[in-house]
């Protein structure tokens, strides 16, 4: 005899039907998350105003590239590919749980599109999907509990382990991935039990095995597991919504408006106010980041984005060198402060600003800027225009490390860190002889900016002097602003001190318009971040290496043959050319010129290169840290196999020839800019003009 | 508590070379720029402190020309409540002891109750705290690197003395003291800070407003006057070694040895 | 002919060799003078230091009190006024103590105050011509010092050769009964506690070779060069005032008048521009190598070797070839 096999929405219990708990759960469930939904957007109503509806077909393809498509998970092989199996799971399988939450109302619901043959497809595919994802989730569970990846560890002040939130979360997946198995399972049981007609089930799913495993027990159990599934799926699918927005899975629910909303312009550093003219900056009672509402709404959607995946942070050199700074750590603990602050019972609270108590000015003086954090996050959260706002309120209130008022003062008096008089910007070119002082007795096509350190450093003299060298034996015609030059000002922005920076800005806006160049080329990739994203109206600006790639493409330059094979070259991405401006190609085909030349890769290079300490004022100031960046760089050369390592930028040069010195490898390794081994290389017999010297470029001194 | 900080408007020598001009009458000016003595900046910032602790007023005080209210301002931007300028043509030429008369007739005026210096300047002497106290008929203590509010009319103060150690004492109110570096992290102020105090009125004092005898002051009060400027001729000075590093280094220990420092 | 006072300075019951750089002082100033010496202290110490003084001076006065066996400038300087005559030139020292005494004492004593002379060049009348240094050593100025109402003058540690003749059998005259007449001075500045500075793990004061590091350093991770320099040298190492306001090395090992005076016989000072704070904690002239790389630095005119360099690059170099020298 058959008896009738009994569907959730049919059921009742004592006599009560089970559809009104059927409605109960997923009205509350939707009810519950509903509110706290409501709740967490309360914050991001109060923050600051931040402009991101703008440049759609951009935003567009960004969030399918990043969010669906997960393009930068597989930068972690092991745990990318074990999330976008996650994933596409999820999306495959979160049209399934909807579909069961209708069951219990509908008898017999489809999803719409779903009924027909194609919903046998999507049946089989999910019964795929969901096997998948639950073996992943056993992976995940072994990998979190047993293997314990290293990124994953937090560190003894930032608080406890975050290891029980994550496998808990993958127990409740795998909980959707079971009771679903066993609801379906029971039913084909008692389906084959009874010769009926059974859908198609493939035998290694969850669902297959699940129906062979209950296969030999009775009709009424095969019910009651039947139920009993239905009601578990229910509990544990709107516990788990409800669940989401409680910590580091609301990026389940935020990452696809993280992503869309991301910040598309690369090296810049966003305005102090969004909506506050540079004009207007004067009238604000208050600059930069302050307290958790000073935040913009994107930021703060950073925060609930953060899946804390610790990639930034095993990005991070300042975390490499052991500073107080993890970018990991700088979200989550906003991110429970931000909770904390916004309680989803009751009102607003803890008035507390977010430098006592929070966040720590050495965490914050600890950036680089580098970008490395950045690149790798998977859901794009932003963290230099964070540390920057954060800064600029730090300096606001005047809480500036001593080691860093003095550069900020010498830069406020003379336009340099060093407090160096003006008149001495120029000394370095004064032996060339040829090299013109823009003004109103000299011209030129081409402006080179020199900036400070360039300027003034008597080691970086030299890159100053090749590059004046290299341009001239390539038939650039240029010259320097001298005196008139100011620092570009790009550290002093990113340390937080904006008017300062304004004023630098515009001075040298002003000279160089005054000077009346068509092009400006740069051998420091701060000043040209600085010239091409922080300066408007100014005209078009190159880093050198740009120019010896055209010069040495268009046979204006030519280089001659390495003379010691045994010398093996690597090349350090600065990350200002690299990450902030993607100029990776331009320098390694440049290095690649040079016939005979053995080039190496270090593991760390390209986008994922690793900073060398930093530039500007961050060689001023004395961080907490256990070795130095540069330490660790020239390491990674080392290990790569290197015997000299080519920068394109004065602050690695600064940072990694120290760091040479202070390992003991002074001697079996060099460091050298790409401009200086240019003009090494340069087959002066081959270019259209001989060698330049002081004679025979005598009428350009005139503007000196 | 009524702060008074005395500050004083300096070159700036961190990086730059100080020069006598041809005539021998004043240092090179021309490529100098100019901050607050760092000394009175520390001093500043103390006061600052201790306002912020048990409360009151700290008012800046400096005397010179009109260029002398930039570093004014700076010190208001930092946190001061008030500026005072001392100006008049009669207190150019001032000695220490000119400043210190006029200073304590400030003092008088606006009756304070602690008033700081910076223990000494770059182009000073460390003398007008100490002179400026006993005119006023104060207790004072020079080079102090610590204050402590302890009682209504006490404070607890270190003085930093030889061989690094440290002098406490318990030093009764009102008094002056000289401020050594290195008591505090002076805070920073930037364009921002100075352009938020640019409106704020800073009254200029002049002597007949201080009721200071012209005679007491300037040129004509000064026991000590500057007669010139001049590059010190020192002895023979070092034996320069000169040629490649290696070179040097052969030479040094030569001589290293020679003195039997290296066997 | 205006009092001559010579203010001895004492510690321990030692007298500081400062006193015969008064005496010095003072016999150019007035060389028919017949300086008086003060001496001021508690009966522990006192007496041994009037002896010494009195070798050198024809007149010493004593000033004994329990209420001095510190010295505190608030007690000292009323005390003072009290027995020292108008229109007197009273000389001491130029350090911690006297400024905290001379500014003060110049006014009670209605008399001109020089402060930190580092020379006497002339004197025409009751107008003195002396030299001060100005922006740390950098220049130098005359200045016309007027004497007419008497003047307290502070001199640089060291500027003035002491004169060493120890011939005289002075007389002590006990001046306590005349400072005190009117009774103690009311305290208002009192003497709590001395805090010694920590003691390193190496005593700089007694060490034979010092090799000392300044500002030329740059970053607190290039002292390990310095430490090698030490090591193959067998010296102590030593740093002067940033390095320890940096809080790169620990104060014990600051060379200064602000950190300890040391008395070696090779000083070799790396990166320093020689202030004279630094130069004053440097006693029993040592032979003195400077390397700096700005060759205007003061420090080449008392070193004895000067190279102009750049320590960071010389000094590896340096420590290896005398690494190579030692083996």
């Amino acid at each position: 005899m058959i008896v009738e096999f009994i569907s959730p929405a049919k059921a009742s219990f004592l006599g009560i039907p089970a559809i009104i708990l059927w409605w109960i759960i997923p009205l509350a469930g939707i009810g519950i998350f509903s509110y706290i939904l409501y709740r967490r957007t309360r914050p991001l109503c109060l923050a600051s105003f931040d402009p991101r509806i703008n440049r759609l077909a951009m935003r567009i393809g960004a969030t399918v590239r990043y969010a669906l498509a997960q393009y930068r998970q597989p930068r972690y092989p092991l745990a990318g590919i074990l999330h976008i199996f996650l994933f596409v799971g999820f999306v495959i399988l979160s049209l399934r749980s909807i579909t069961l939450v209708f069951l219990g109302i509908i008898e017999g619901f489809t999803l719409p599109g779903l009924g027909g043959a194609l919903g046998n497809v999507y049946m089989v595919v999910k019964d795929i999907a969901a096997t998948i994802v639950l073996i992943t989730c056993l992976i995940a569970m072994i990998r979190r509990g047993v293997f314990k990846p290293k990124r994953y560890d937090v560190p003894a002040r930032y608080g406890k382990n975050h290891t029980t939130e994550a496998v808990f979360v993958l127990l409740l997946i795998s909980g959707l991935m079971v009771s679903d198995a066993l609801f379906e399972g029971s039913l084909v049981a008692y389906q084959f039990q009874s010769h009926l007609e059974t859908e198609m089930v493939l035998p290694m799913t969850l669902k297959g095995m699940a129906a062979a495993v209950l296969a030999p027990n009775a009709a009424s159990t095969l019910q009651a597991v039947h139920m009993a599934a239905y009601l578990s799926h229910e509990l544990i699918f709107f516990f788990f919504l409800c669940f989401l927005p409680l910590g580091k899975h609301f990026h389940v629910i935020t990452s696809f408006f993280n992503v869309f909303f991301m910040k598309l312009d690369k090296g810049t550093v966003k305005p102090v106010k969004w909506d506050v003219s540079e004009e207007q900056l004067d009238g604000l009672e208050s600059f930069g980041v302050k307290k958790l509402e000073d935040f913009t709404w994107k930021h703060m959607l950073d925060f609930y984005s953060c899946a804390d995946c610790g990639r930034c942070s095993d990005n991070c050199p300042a975390n490499a060198v052991g500073r107080p700074l993890s970018p990991r750590f700088i979200s989550i603990k906003c991110r429970d402060a931000l909770f904390e602050r916004y309680p989803l019972w009751s009102g607003a609270e803890n008035e507390k600003t977010l430098m006592d108590g929070v966040l720590e000015d050495d965490e914050i003086w600890s950036c680089t800027t580098c970008g490395a954090c950045e690149e790798e996050c998977p859901l794009l959260i932003e963290y230099i225009d964070k540390i920057v706002d954060l800064r600029r309120g730090l300096v606001d209130e005047g809480r500036v490390p001593q080691s860093l008022q003095k550069p900020f003062s010498a830069l406020e008096k003379r336009g340099n860190p060093y407090g160096k008089m003006e008149k001495k910007r120029s000394e370095w070119a004064k032996d060339l002889g040829y090299v013109k002082v823009l003004g109103k007795k000299a011209s030129a096509q081409t402006l080179y900016f020199v900036d400070s350190i360039t300027s003034f450093d008597d080691r970086i003299q030299e890159i100053a002097r090749a590059t004046a060298r290299v341009l001239q034996g390539a038939g650039v015609d240029f010259g320097i602003l001298g005196s008139a030059e100011m620092d570009s000002g790009h550290e002093v922005r990113r340390f937080g001190e904006e008017m300062l920076f304004l004023e630098l800005r515009n001075r040298n806006t002003e000279a160089i318009l005054e000077s009346g160049v068509k092009k400006i080329v740069t051998a420091d990739p701060h000043a040209f971040n600085a010239l091409r994203h922080d300066y408007k109206g100014i005209p078009e600006v190159e880093h050198i290496c740009q120019v010896l790639e055209r010069k040495l493409v268009s046979g204006r330059l030519r280089l001659k043959k390495i003379e010691d094979p045994h010398v093996v070259y690597t090349y350090h991405d600065p990350c200002y050319l690299g990450r902030h401006n993607g100029i990776y190609e331009a320098p390694r085909r440049v290095l690649d010129a040079i016939p005979g030349i053995r080039r190496v890769e270090m593991e760390r290079s390209k986008d994922r290169s690793f900073c060398c300490g930093g530039g500007g004022l961050m060689l001023f100031y004395e961080p907490i840290e256990e070795t130095r960046m540069g330490k660790l760089r020239v390491e990674m050369a080392k290990k790569a196999g290197a015997t000299v390592i080519i920068t394109a930028c004065p602050f690695c040069m600064v940072n990694i020839e120290d760091a040479i010195k202070t390992s003991g490898l002074e001697g079996k390794m060099k460091a050298m800019d790409l401009v200086e081994l240019v003009l090494q290389q340069m087959d002066w017999g081959a270019l259209p003009n001989s060698k330049p010297t002081a004679e025979t470029h005598s009428e350009a001194k005139n503007g000196h | 508590m009524e702060i008074l900080v005395c500050i004083k408007r300096v070159p700036d020598t961190s990086e730059n070379e100080i020069t006598v001009n041809k005539e021998g009458t004043d240092i090179e000016r021309e490529d100098l720029v100019y901050s607050v003595n760092e000394w009175d900046n520390y001093a500043v910032e103390e006061a600052i402190r201790i306002r912020d602790k048990v409360g009151g007023t700290v008012t800046v005080v400096s005397l010179g020309s009109e260029e002398t209210e930039e570093v004014i301002r700076r010190e208001m931007a930092m946190g001061a409540d008030k500026g005072i300028h001392l100006m008049d043509p009669a207190l150019e030429g001032s000695d220490g002891r000119g400043i210190a008369v006029a200073l304590k007739a400030e003092v008088k005026k606006g009756g304070y109750d602690l008033v700081l210096t910076g223990a000494q300047a770059d182009d000073g002497a460390g003398q007008v705290g100490g002179m400026l106290a006993a005119m006023l008929q104060r207790p004072f203590a020079a080079l102090v690197n610590h204050i402590e509010v302890t009682g209504a009319d006490t404070l607890r103060i270190g003085r930093e003395i030889a061989g690094g150690n440290q002098e406490f004492s318990e030093i009764r109110l009102p008094c002056v003291l000289s401020i050594q570096t290195g008591i505090n992290e002076p805070r920073y102020v930037g364009i921002r800070g100075i352009r938020k105090v640019a409106s704020v009125e800073i009254p200029i004092h002049g002597i007949s407003d201080i009721a200071v005898p012209a005679e007491t002051v300037g040129k004509t009060g000064a026991r000590v006057k500057r007669i010139d400027y001049f590059t010190p001729q020192l002895g023979k000075g070092a034996e320069i070694l000169e040629g490649s590093d290696e070179e040097i280094i052969d030479k040094l220990i030569e001589i290293l040895k020679s003195k039997g420092r290296i066997k | 002919m205006a009092p001559m006072i010579a203010y001895i300075l004492h510690k321990n019951g030692v007298i500081d060799d400062t006193a015969l750089e008064l005496k010095s002082a003072a016999e150019m100033l007035e060389p028919e003078a017949v300086p008086v010496a003060v001496v001021m202290g508690s009966k522990k110490d006192v007496e041994g230091v009037c002896q010494e003084a009195a070798r050198s001076f024809a007149t010493v006065w004593k000033i004994e009190n329990e209420a001095l066996s510190y010295p505190n400038a608030e007690v000292i300087r009323p005390l003072l006024s009290r027995i020292l005559p108008k229109g007197s030139i009273v000389l001491m020292p130029h350090e911690h103590f006297s400024m905290d005494l001379a500014p003060g004492l110049s006014i009670c004593q209605e008399a001109a105050y020089l402060p930190d002379a580092v020379g006497f060049e002339a004197r025409e009348g009751q107008s003195l011509r002396a030299v001060r240094e100005e922006f740390n050593g950098m220049v130098r100025t005359h200045v016309a010092c007027d004497l007419t109402q008497g003047a307290v003058i502070t001199l640089r540690p060291g500027a003035f050769t002491p004169n060493e003749r120890k011939d005289k059998s002075g007389q002590i005259i006990d001046k306590t009964p005349e400072a005190f007449q009117e009774g103690a001075p009311t305290l208002q500045r009192r003497f709590i506690e001395l805090v010694e500075a920590e003691a390193g793990d190496v005593d700089i004061t007694k060490s034979e070779v010092l090799v000392s590091v300044g500002r030329g350093i740059e970053e607190q991770e290039n002292l390990e060069i310095i430490h090698e320099l030490g090591k193959v040298m067998g010296a102590d190492v030593s740093c002067s005032r940033p390095i320890v306001d940096a809080k790169w090395m620990e104060k014990s090992r600051q060379v200064g008048t602000s950190g300890k005076t040391v008395k070696p016989k090779v000083y070799l000072a790396l990166g320093i521009s020689g202030s004279f704070q630094h130069l004053g904690g440097i006693k029993g002239s040592p032979f003195m190598v400077a390397v700096n790389k700005n060759p205007k630095a003061p420090i080449f005119h008392v070193a004895d070797v000067g190279v102009v360099a750049d320590i960071l690059d010389f000094v590896p170099k340096l420590s290896e070839k005398i690494g190579e020298a030692v083996k």
